[in-house]
């Protein structure tokens, strides 16, 4: 049942081949002289949920800024799609963004819109039909079960409910990519998991390419050793203290990268570093 | 607060002429491409004109009023204070209706964008805008810039008119002058020059306002208190560079129309 729940066949097909979505090579970023990624190398392979783990600091959420072009690296290179989106004009990263949806660490929704038009900004920048626009809306929100916050505004929602409606206006455009940026950060662990359980899903039911930074180290292994059971809606854990083959780790600290590898590999990690961070 | 070598903060300088320029720059020519948006233009002209209409009536009002007040004494003792109109007129027309506007305006709305712009900086809602495939500058700085170019123009005249109008309601009801007399000065003091000069200015004020305005909240940095800082420096620079500006486009003027 886990095999068959985590091996599935990808249901969106990658964009330019069968290789890594994401790749970095030798990437290195500083903010006022001061190093904050420094030659970081990595690739995440289609299908693949990549979480990043790391004290604070580290560049996680630059490196994630990074990956959707919205920074440039001093050095290095970083391809998406087989693109290089280190050197790509703004105006072509618009176009491919379209294949990318963000998750952004304090939700950035638009204060000034309600959720539903929030959830539709980028089908209304694409000119989508109002009629297709609102259904697709309805749709993305029942994902995240908060249809019934379609007509509120950011102000009235929870911390919780925020992050749902960010995600919900993340996967409206079925991206081939989704990159989370601390999607539990300040959160109760109740409102943590119910997160954790939407991206779990987003992985097992349409096994998009991910990518998801948290400092919960509850919330990663809950993602690595369960699955979503679309019959009961429901995250259950994999039989026989399986992990799901699909979700890899990378650690950083103090902008270099001190892991990159499979859940087992890291918990059988000898790295003195580690083993302090993870215990 | 860290010591900045002369050398950085040159560099500095520099670096944010460059990013104003190109902001500049990027805001004015998007208009002039796809994709463009009417509906954020029309709301900003909505609430940089009309919301920013009592305020300009009333200090182009009062302006008028303490103008024919104060220049009747002057006048009065070369006898000539039926002048009032003509200097009331020529004052609002070519100065003081331009610049007084622009000052309000931008300490309204130049505070206004910078703090907005810059609230959604700090919360990272532009970066959510370009992960969304929309350019922020388009969809946040050209509406801004295009919608107060053009209702700045009109608040001028407001402002000139309304004057002329409290100029002429001290004349009357506190110097004893004759309205019809008052308006006529003020009609046969102005020039075609003066009301080119007149309405040049608010053009240059108003890329000024929005410009500056967006610059620094685009660029805000350090949370609330950023959001703040930008928007004193936004005020600010936007103020003296009207100023500043105002003097330059005058002397351009009085150049080229000899007035």
């Amino acid at each position: 049942m886990a095999e068959q729940l985590v091996h599935v066949e990808p249901l969106t097909a990658e964009p330019g081949g069968s290789g890594p979505v994401v790749i970095f090579e030798h990437v290195s970023i500083a903010f006022d002289r001061k190093t904050v990624l420094d030659d970081v190398s990595f690739s995440v392979d289609h299908g693949e949920t990549r979480i990043i783990l790391g004290p604070s600091g580290g560049g996680k959420s630059v490196l994630m800024k990074l990956a959707n072009g919205l920074l440039r690296p001093d050095s290095g290179r970083i391809e998406v799609f087989g693109q290089e989106v280190s050197s790509m004009p703004e105006r072509e990263l618009f176009k491919l963004r379209e294949k990318i949806g963000m998750v952004f660490q304090e939700s950035a929704l638009f204060d000034s819109l309600s959720v539903e038009d929030n959830v539709a900004y980028r089908l209304h920048e694409d000119h989508v039909p109002e009629k297709e626009a609102h259904e697709r809306v309805v749709e993305a929100l029942k994902f995240v079960e908060l249809e019934q916050a379609i007509n509120k505004f950011p102000s009235e929602l929870s911390g919780g409910m925020r992050r749902r409606v960010s995600i919900a206006r993340a996967i409206i455009s079925r991206p081939d990519l989704i990159l989370y940026d601390s999607p539990t950060g300040g959160l109760d662990p109740i409102t943590s998991t119910t997160i954790i359980e939407l991206v779990m899903k987003q992985r097992d039911v349409s096994h998009t390419t991910s990518l998801m930074i948290t400092h919960r180290l509850q919330d990663a292994f809950t993602l690595a050793m369960n699955r979503f059971n679309p019959e009961t809606s429901r995250m259950e854990p994999i039989p026989k203290d399986g992990v799901d083959e699909s979700t890899k780790f990378l650690v950083l600290n103090e902008g270099k990268i001190v892991f990159d590898g499979t859940t087992h590999e890291l918990v059988g990690s000898t790295d003195p570093w580690l083993r302090q961070y993870l215990s | 607060m860290p010591f900045v070598s002369p050398e950085d903060f040159a560099k500095q300088k520099v670096a944010a002429v460059q990013d104003y320029s190109i902001l500049s720059w990027q805001a004015v020519s998007a208009i002039f491409s796809r994709p463009r948006y009417w509906a954020d233009i029309y709301t900003q002209m909505d609430s940089i004109g009309v919301g920013s209409m009592p305020i300009i009536v009333l200090t182009g009002f009062f302006t008028g009023c303490v103008l024919a007040l104060q220049s009747a004494t002057s006048l009065k003792a070369f006898g000539a204070i039926s002048m009032t109109g003509n200097l009331v007129a020529l004052s609002m027309v070519k100065e003081l209706g331009p610049v007084l506007t622009g000052l309000m305006v931008s300490g309204r709305n130049a505070a206004g964008m910078a703090s907005e712009l810059g609230s959604m900086k700090v919360t990272e809602q532009i970066d959510a805008m370009r992960a969304l495939g929309t350019d922020p500058v388009r969809k946040l700085v050209t509406p801004r810039l295009y919608a107060t170019i053009f209702m700045l123009f009109f608040l001028t005249i407001v402002a000139d008119a309304v004057g002329i109008a409290g100029g002429a309601l001290v004349s009357v009801t506190l110097l004893g002058l004759n309205a019809s007399s008052y308006f006529h000065a003020s009609y046969r003091a102005l020039e075609y020059a003066d009301i080119v000069q007149g309405l040049t200015k608010p053009l240059f004020s108003a890329f000024i306002i929005a410009t500056v305005g967006c610059y620094f909240g685009m660029n805000t940095k350090g949370g609330t208190q950023g959001v703040g800082r930008s928007t004193t420096q936004a005020v600010v620079i936007s103020s003296v560079f009207i100023i500043v500006v105002d003097f330059l486009v005058s002397r351009a003027m009085i150049g080229i129309f000899g007035r």
